[in-house]
This record gives C-alpha cells, structure tokens and sequence, in this order.
C-alpha cells in the first residue's frame, strides 16, 4: 500500500523533492513522498556505485515508474556508502515507506555546512503546497 | 492556460471523483491512472477493468457506393465482414504508410463506423472526405457517443452477457441503457467496447463499475497492448511506416486495390528493409520510445511490463538481425542494456 503523505520533522528537504537525515558526520538520503506519488509506482532504481562522490544539486542515480523516469538529485555532497539493495530489487518500497525503509543511499557528508541551506519540514510543505 | 484549451469527455466528472490523475492526450484531459497503474493492470489481466475511451473518434461511411468506396481506402478485405462483424484494418496513403490503423464495424448494407485513434480524427475525417465519392457520405459523429471498454476475463460474467464471437456487435442493453456492443479491445483479453449515446456515458460507466469493473487509465491500457504487442498508432506505426514492415501484413489484402497497394505488393515481394519486433530486456532497465538500439535500430514502445515484472518493448531492427532469440543492446541514457527479441506476444497467459 502507498503511505500516506507526510514530511517528518526530523528530516531536511531539497526543493528537488529529496530528503536527507543527517547524523555525524553521515546522511540517509531518498526522495519524499511527493516525489514517489507524483512518480507513480516504482519499478526501477538506478543507484550510483558505493564508494563515487555525490555531489549537492547534482543527479545521484533514477527513479522510474511504469510512465516516467526520473534524476534523484543529492541534497548534500559527499561520498556513497551504502546504496539500498531492498530499494534496487524491491523499488515500490519507495512508495510504500519512502522515509524508511525505501531510503535509498548512505553517505559520508563531506562539507557539513551544506546542511544549513536544505529546507525544513515547514518550509518543504510550503514548497509542496505551492507545486 | 494550456488545460483551458483540452476538451473532456463525457466522464471527466466522474474521474476527477475517483481521484484519477489527468493528463493530456490527443487534445483530451485523460485519466492516465486511478489507484495505479500495476494494480489497474492486473484487474483486466485477472478479472475485469473498464477503460474510458470517449475520446477515439467514430466516423460513419453510409450510402449505396460506400462499400466499394472503403474498400478502395481500407487495407483489409472489407468484403468479407457482413452485417454485425467488424474488422481490424488501416487507412494507407499512397506509399503505403499508414495515416491510422481503425476498426471499422458493418452496421449494415451500405452503413459502416469507424472507431479511429483519438489524435487522428481529423487526419482520418479530412482524408475521407477529401477522397468521398459519389454515393456516399462521411460522417464525423464523434461528439454524439461516448466509448466504454470492459475488459478482462470476467468481463462477458460482470455484464450479464453471453459469448460472442472476436469482432462482432450488436444492439442490446447494459443495465437498461442502450448500447452497441463489439467483441473487441486493446488488451489481449476477453472483453467489449460499449458505445453509447453521449448523454448516457455516465450512467453507463456507473452500472459497469456497480456490476465491479475496475476503473483503468491510459497508462494500464498502454502496458496491457504492449504486452501483447498491439501497436500503438503515433509510436509503432505512422503515415511514414509501412504495414508489412510493421508486421500487419495480415491486416492487408493485397489481392484487392486500395491506396498505395502497388507499394505494399513491392515491399512484401522484396522484403522489409526492417521490422518492427517485441523485446524483453534481460537485465533491470525500462526501454522507452526513442531509445538507440545497437545496430541501427530504435525503440518505438517501452515499459515494465506488471505481468513479467520486466522491461519490454517494441522497435524497428534491421531484418537481417530482427529473428527471434537475436541478442540486442539498448542505450538507455548512456548505459548499454541488454535485451533479447522474443515473439509476439510478450506476454501469454498460462494455459
């Protein structure tokens, strides 16, 4: 079942529709549910290789639905740790837990100041509100 | 300011309710999906889903010439459907491409309905009309009906209908309203297409949702004929693309004469240069139309395909390299994909 729409709180926001949580010196990045409905049901993630720098504003991989492709764009720049395999082979985890489970990378954040020009939870649903 | 100028069928109230997601399509606000287009696809593969498609044109051809006019536009053998029966053909130009692949029906002696692609209406009207010859009259009543498809196996069980046979019609009656029936569709699955009058469209879709149908979008109904490699008109086919090279020999008689039938005849004896063959990718990767097949071919139709949980696809492969089994590397954005040409169709239901 698709979630319901939410913008937690606790998360940052690029206006490109991703999120990043950021803990230490690392961030869990993915894209919101507006993203994933405006998408429609996932069926395809093309991640970047663990280990590659990503770099803020920049694409860091795809999202595809039966109708549309679509550019993950990185919220912060930095170098990849982890990519979501349950993401790569079961891609409507994206729609069903999109700030959960259906994260999609892990990354070493290489310049912390970054953080501060993402949008929080109040601002993005303004944003959103205005699409 | 572009919404303003799309025209709506008569069931836009009725999808905006259902929290359809609108798109536009051939001059239309369409529904391209309700709940989903996976899940929507799946209730006409395994039950019943009903498809708003108001928006294809229908043209009448009537007079006493008019049989002999048709069969001088259409490809097919139009001598052979008699009153009640319909037929899968194409309106050809004079090279031979095709201006529209249709269905026309019989209704009866000296009385044909063209149900034509919804963005070649007016192509398909002016052509006719243009082209009318004495004793008969072209007639664009596309604004007086409205087109339902009930598809799925289930779909003959929801209505309260009995079997009939592939492509024929006939008048009766869904739930008190009165409609022309036709065995016919765009999914690879049992099923009709239901053309009422335009008042009656709405309660129409009403009665078949009641009796369960499942509301289904363009983007379902893309996926459905993709798998069972029906082509899209637009995409697969087009005025610049001839029937033989696109596999639709079989909807050509070429032993009778219609426009650009000497064409046709040449290229069937020589052979296609290429052909239009179904693919399915043998790796994660969704083809779509425009894409570079190596070897000098391109992507005409692509998607991932709910029922192979895969990406699939048609496109237009040199003939020497368009057999089945042949082995292809589709560009998609920069990366090879490959993928491997199968038979039609893509998808077959387990028997």
């Amino acid at each position: 079942m698709p979630a319901a729409e939410s913008y937690p709180d606790d998360l940052r926001y690029h206006p490109e529709h991703d999120w990043a949580r950021v803990e230490g010196g690392e961030a869990t990045l993915g894209i919101t549910w507006f993203a994933q409905d405006a998408l429609g049901e996932l069926v395809h993630y093309e991640p970047p290789e663990v280990g590659s720098a990503v770099t803020k504003d920049q694409p860091c991989g795809e999202v595809e639905s039966v109708k549309a492709v679509s550019d993950v764009v990185a919220p912060l720049s930095g170098e990849v740790l982890e990519i979501n395999q349950k993401a790569v082979e079961e891609p409507e985890v994206v729609n069903e837990d999109p700030y959960g489970h259906g994260w999609l990378i892990r990354i070493r954040v290489s310049d912390p100041s970054e953080v501060e020009s993402l949008l929080d939870a109040e601002t993005y649903r303004a944003h959103v509100a205005d699409q | 300011m572009e919404a303003t100028s799309l025209q709506r069928t008569p069931l836009y109230a009725r999808h905006v309710a259902l929290g359809a997601r609108m798109v536009p399509f051939a001059g239309y606000e369409m529904p391209v999906q309700y709940a989903g287009v996976i899940e929507e696809h799946r209730a006409v593969r395994t039950d019943c889903g009903a498809f708003d498609v108001s928006h294809m044109g229908e043209i009448h051809v009537d007079g006493p010439a008019a049989q002999d006019y048709l069969q001088g536009m259409l490809s097919n053998d139009l001598d052979k459907i008699s009153d009640g029966e319909a037929q899968y053909t194409l309106l050809t130009n004079e090279g031979g491409g095709i201006i529209d692949d249709l269905i026309v029906y019989r209704l009866a002696h000296g009385q044909y309905l063209l149900v034509v692609n919804a963005s070649n209406r007016q192509p398909v009207y002016d052509w006719l009309k243009e082209r009318e010859a004495r004793g008969t009259e072209v007639r664009d009543a596309s604004d007086q009906y409205g087109l339902v498809a009930v598809q799925g196996p289930r779909s003959i069980e929801r209505l309260g209908l009995s079997d009939r046979p592939a492509f024929t019609h006939e008048l009766g009656k869904i739930d008190g309203i009165e409609v022309m029936i036709s065995c016919t569709g765009y999914t690879g699955e049992a099923g009709v297409e239901l053309c009422s009058a335009d008042e009656d469209t709405e309660a129409l879709w009403d009665a078949v949702l009641a009796r369960g149908a499942t509301p289904c979008g363009l983007g379902a109904r893309d996926t459905l004929r993709l798998e069972v490699c029906y082509p899209l008109h637009g995409n697969d086919i087009t005025p610049e693309t001839d029937a033989i090279s696109a596999g639709l020999g079989w909807a050509c008689a070429l032993d009778t004469e219609f426009t650009g039938v000497e064409t046709l005849r040449r290229i069937k004896e020589v052979g296609p240069t290429r052909k239009l063959v179904p693919f399915v990718m043998q790796e994660k990767a969704v083809p779509r139309q425009g894409m570079r097949i190596e070897g000098g071919g391109e992507v005409t139709s692509g998607t991932h395909s709910p029922m192979l949980d895969r990406g699939i696809g048609m496109g237009y492969l040199p003939a020497a390299s368009a057999a089945a089994e042949t082995e292809l590397e589709i560009d998609v954005r920069g990366k090879p994909r490959h993928a491997r040409v199968v038979s039609k169709p893509i998808y077959r239901k387990e028997q």
